[in-house]
């Protein structure tokens, strides 16, 4: 069972990569491919059905990790206190500068919307991926098992550490790059013209620096938690899904290089689903890994909810899922195609000037 | 009381305050929106789409500070009350995530067809979209709701040996008949809200002597809707909640009256303020025999009063509760005679004339506000100083690995950021007020707008 909830979050959390990680991306690139109004509406128009959708995902994945793992929630967010108000600022700007950026025609208004919504997008892919630098490296865990770290200590990832070292502001980097690469890929399927030509050249450089730095986490990666890397040797499912996410990364080459943008999105999608896959299977069952040797982690295990409960979780759950895939479908099954700038029809406010 | 307890009590309480002054709109509005769709699918023309229209637009900005201002609710339960989320996680775990999947997807997912996509979509799909809107809402309240009656009366639980909460009877627990009560008077009150609010917007219209269809149809559906549900939320509803808190919560339902002696038949105080140093009521009008019918339905039942409680059950902050409890009340039998004399005028041809009667439909948008404000700091406040009634108290809740200081910081970051968000969303509305509810044009090309704007 609780084998079965890990897997679940596990993939709710990549659905929320995949899916969030695009429109971040987008709003990473916001400022950079699209120079006009008109072309800056056409991103917007690109992410627009889909973003508040996609952030679902981080609540869905929070309510299945409230319900089967409270202890780790309860630890965890607490735990990381700050960073965490930090990403919900961050999240607060970003959607209000989406909603609220087109109503008014006006150029100093529009442009500092822009530039909230591309810095909160380039923020929230760094705090998040230094949050799973965290998770990765481990916390100094309690006996109880409630953990406060401080936001920087001397950066060695190593001993007393802090929410910033090294090897987190590595990953969230990696996050960074990784995302905005995807986003890329997705303006590039979206879009047309100018904005899809700077995107696919974008894309494409980004692509090579997530090709070189990919090797670099993994490295850095057993420096800081050798357990991670002990169970990667010892489970042929993480050698496939690295494979997997070797496939992806070199198909979203390809099909760039062929000009195939939605090819090339979707071998993105395969890459980061793929690689988060192999993320979380490397590290199960640890949750909450204990950077101090004297406390025990926080497993799936001892971390886990009723049993009883979970099980009447798991009936809800199989309902509403099918339900959320089928509004997902609908969605994208009515935007398809490049997105037009704004429909003129529902954008009374432009009118008005 | 310890420092960090106050601070992470007050951030709840501003934030969860804060965040539901915009779905309090959003889910009565997506009702109304819902009926308006309806009545033009029904009578064709344009005059009733025009109007959903204009407050789709408005719904939209609304809903999305809600969305923003919601998320930290979700995270504050980890982030603030960590014992609170490790105790009873298995339970409420249940309602929260339920949310997500079965509200926010649907939601999420309709909520840009609706506010856009009217000419992809067509008349019956623009029409679905509203009512995906209205069900997704209405649902994600439910699911709010059910958490806080399990918090209020708890159902369906047993502690493991762990000494933690696990669900025994999922049913019994999303159909606690707290969470019945309590949902229907609060999304009552919150179709009082939006009928207030469309009400006061046709008042406005109808005094500056614009759009006068728009107006004429606002006032029509906002008094009609508002008459109806706020006697709803008194009576039965109110009611039903009010003898819930009667049954259960004795000791706050003393509080909420400022009723120090128990004893039989008791009043219903009007005016009085509570004196809890000297376990008084002071300066009180009391309609005697009143209370004791509200809460057992007998003039000459026993209703106890504090004396009859040990200090340490009392709610920590009777003065706050009688005070919130009495405003709730008041203004809701101020609403019921506002919407009622509206109703009366209108039906007599009178009301569009009548500027004094408009000018208070006008000013009074703010009235359901402070009452559901008042209403949810009434429960809150009532629950104390159980966390959980009568299983976990509020003080053995929090984050103890949060210090004070940290939480002192997000809560001037709040207060800042939010009174931004605050300034930001009023601009926006008093903008499409002003535009109105014309519909827009749509012979302008994107070339035209882009030499506007550029």
């Amino acid at each position: 069972m609780f084998e079965i909830w890990y897997g679940i979050v596990a993939a709710m959390f990549a659905a929320y990569v995949v899916l969030d990680g695009f429109d971040f991306g987008a709003g990473v690139l916001h400022l950079i491919v699209a120079r006009t109004d008109r072309e800056r509406r056409e991103v917007l128009a690109a992410i627009g059905p889909f973003w508040n959708g996609s952030e679902v995902w981080i609540l869905a994945a929070g309510g299945a990790l409230f319900v089967a793992f409270p202890r780790v929630l309860s630890s965890g967010l607490s735990g990381f206190y700050l960073p965490i108000f930090l990403v919900l600022w961050a999240i607060i700007g970003r959607g209000i500068a989406l909603e609220f950026r087109s109503h008014v025609p006006n150029p100093i208004w529009r442009a500092s919307f822009d530039g909230v919504f591309s810095l909160s997008s380039a923020l929230l892919p760094i705090l998040l991926g230094a949050a799973l630098g965290n998770v990765l490296r481990g916390v100094p865990l309690d006996s109880e098992g409630w953990f406060s770290i401080p936001l920087f200590t001397d950066f060695t990832a190593e001993g007393a550490v802090g929410v910033l070292d090294w090897y987190t502001v590595l990953v969230g980097v990696f996050a960074l790059v990784t995302l905005t690469a995807h986003g890329a890929l997705f303006l590039a399927w979206k879009t047309r013209e100018a904005v899809q030509s700077r995107s696919m050249l974008i894309g494409g450089r980004l692509y090579i620096l997530v090709a070189a730095l990919w090797p670099i986490m993994g490295l850095a990666t057993l420096r800081v938690n050798r357990d991670v890397f002990v169970r990667f040797a010892e489970r042929p499912v993480v050698w496939a899904l690295t494979s997997l996410a070797f496939v992806g990364l070199a198909s979203a080459f390809w099909s760039l290089l062929r000009r195939k943008p939605l090819v090339a999105f979707m071998s993105s999608c395969l890459f980061l689903a793929s690689l988060s896959g192999a993320i979380a299977t490397s590290f199960f069952p640890e949750m909450l890994h204990a950077v101090n040797t004297s406390a025990g982690s926080i497993t799936a295990f001892n971390g886990g909810g009723d049993a009883m409960g979970l099980q009447t979780a798991m009936r809800w759950f199989g309902i509403g899922l099918p339900l959320a895939i089928l509004y997902f479908v609908i969605v994208f099954r009515t935007h398809r195609g490049s997105a037009l700038p704004n429909p003129p029809a529902s954008q009374p406010t432009e009118e008005r000037a | 009381m310890d420092s960090a307890l106050v601070l992470h009590r007050i951030q709840f309480a501003f934030t969860i305050v804060y965040h539901y002054l915009f779905p309090v709109l959003s889910m009565g509005l997506a009702f109304l929106i819902f009926v308006m769709k309806a009545l033009g699918l029904r009578q064709g023309g344009e005059g009733w789409n025009d109007a959903a229209r204009f407050w789709i637009r408005i719904f939209g900005i609304n809903f999305a500070v809600g969305v923003v201002t919601g998320i930290p609710m979700e995270f504050q339960f980890g982030t603030n009350w960590a014992r609170f989320s490790n105790y009873a996680g298995n339970v409420i775990g249940h309602t929260l995530a339920m949310e997500g999947l079965f509200a926010f997807f649907l939601e999420s997912s309709f909520l840009y067809l609706l506010i856009r996509g009217e000419e992809r979509l067509g008349r019956i799909g623009h029409f679905l979209s509203s009512a995906a809107l209205f069900v997704g809402s209405w649902l994600s309240g439910y699911f709010i709701i059910a958490t806080n009656a399990f918090m209020q009366h708890p159902v369906g639980y047993s502690v493991t040996l762990e000494g933690k909460l696990r669900l025994e009877d999922f049913w019994a627990f999303l159909l606690n008949p707290w969470a019945l009560a309590q949902y229907a008077h609060n999304m009552i009150s919150a179709v009082v809200t939006a009928s207030f609010v469309v009400t006061a917007l046709g008042a406005f219209y109808t005094l500056n002597r614009q759009h006068a269809d728009a107006a004429a149809r606002f006032l029509k559906i906002g008094i009609t809707a508002g008459l109806v549900s706020s006697i709803l939320v008194a009576f039965p509803t109110g009611d039903a909640q009010a003898k819930l808190v009667a049954k259960y919560q004795p000791v706050s339902l003393a509080a909420m009256e400022g009723r120090f002696e128990g004893g039989a038949p008791a009043g219903i105080v009007l005016i009085g303020q509570p004196n809890v140093a000297e376990r008084r009521l002071d300066n009180p009008i009391i309609v005697p025999g009143i209370l004791s019918f509200l809460a057992y339905g007998q003039f000459h039942a026993e209703v106890r009063g504090l004396n009859d409680f040990k200090e340490s059950e009392w709610p920590d902050n009777i003065e706050l509760l009688y005070y919130s409890f009495h405003v709730m009340a008041g203004l809701g039998t101020i609403m019921i005679g506002i919407m009622a004399i509206a109703a009366l005028m209108r039906a007599r041809g009178a009301l569009e004339h009548n500027w004094k009667m408009l000018w208070i439909l006008m000013v009074s948008f703010p009235f359901p506000y402070i009452a559901i404000t008042a209403g949810w700091m009434t429960t809150e406040l009532a629950r104390q100083p159980w966390l959980i009634y009568g299983l976990m108290r509020t003080a053995d809740g929090s984050s103890q690995n949060v210090h004070a200081g940290s939480t002192l910081f997000t809560l001037i970051g709040f207060c800042g950021l939010y009174l931004l968000l605050g300034v930001i969303f009023l601009y926006m509305i008093a903008s499409e007020i002003s535009h109105g509810p014309v519909a827009p044009s749509t012979h302008s090309t994107d070339a035209q707008r882009e030499v506007v704007h550029v």
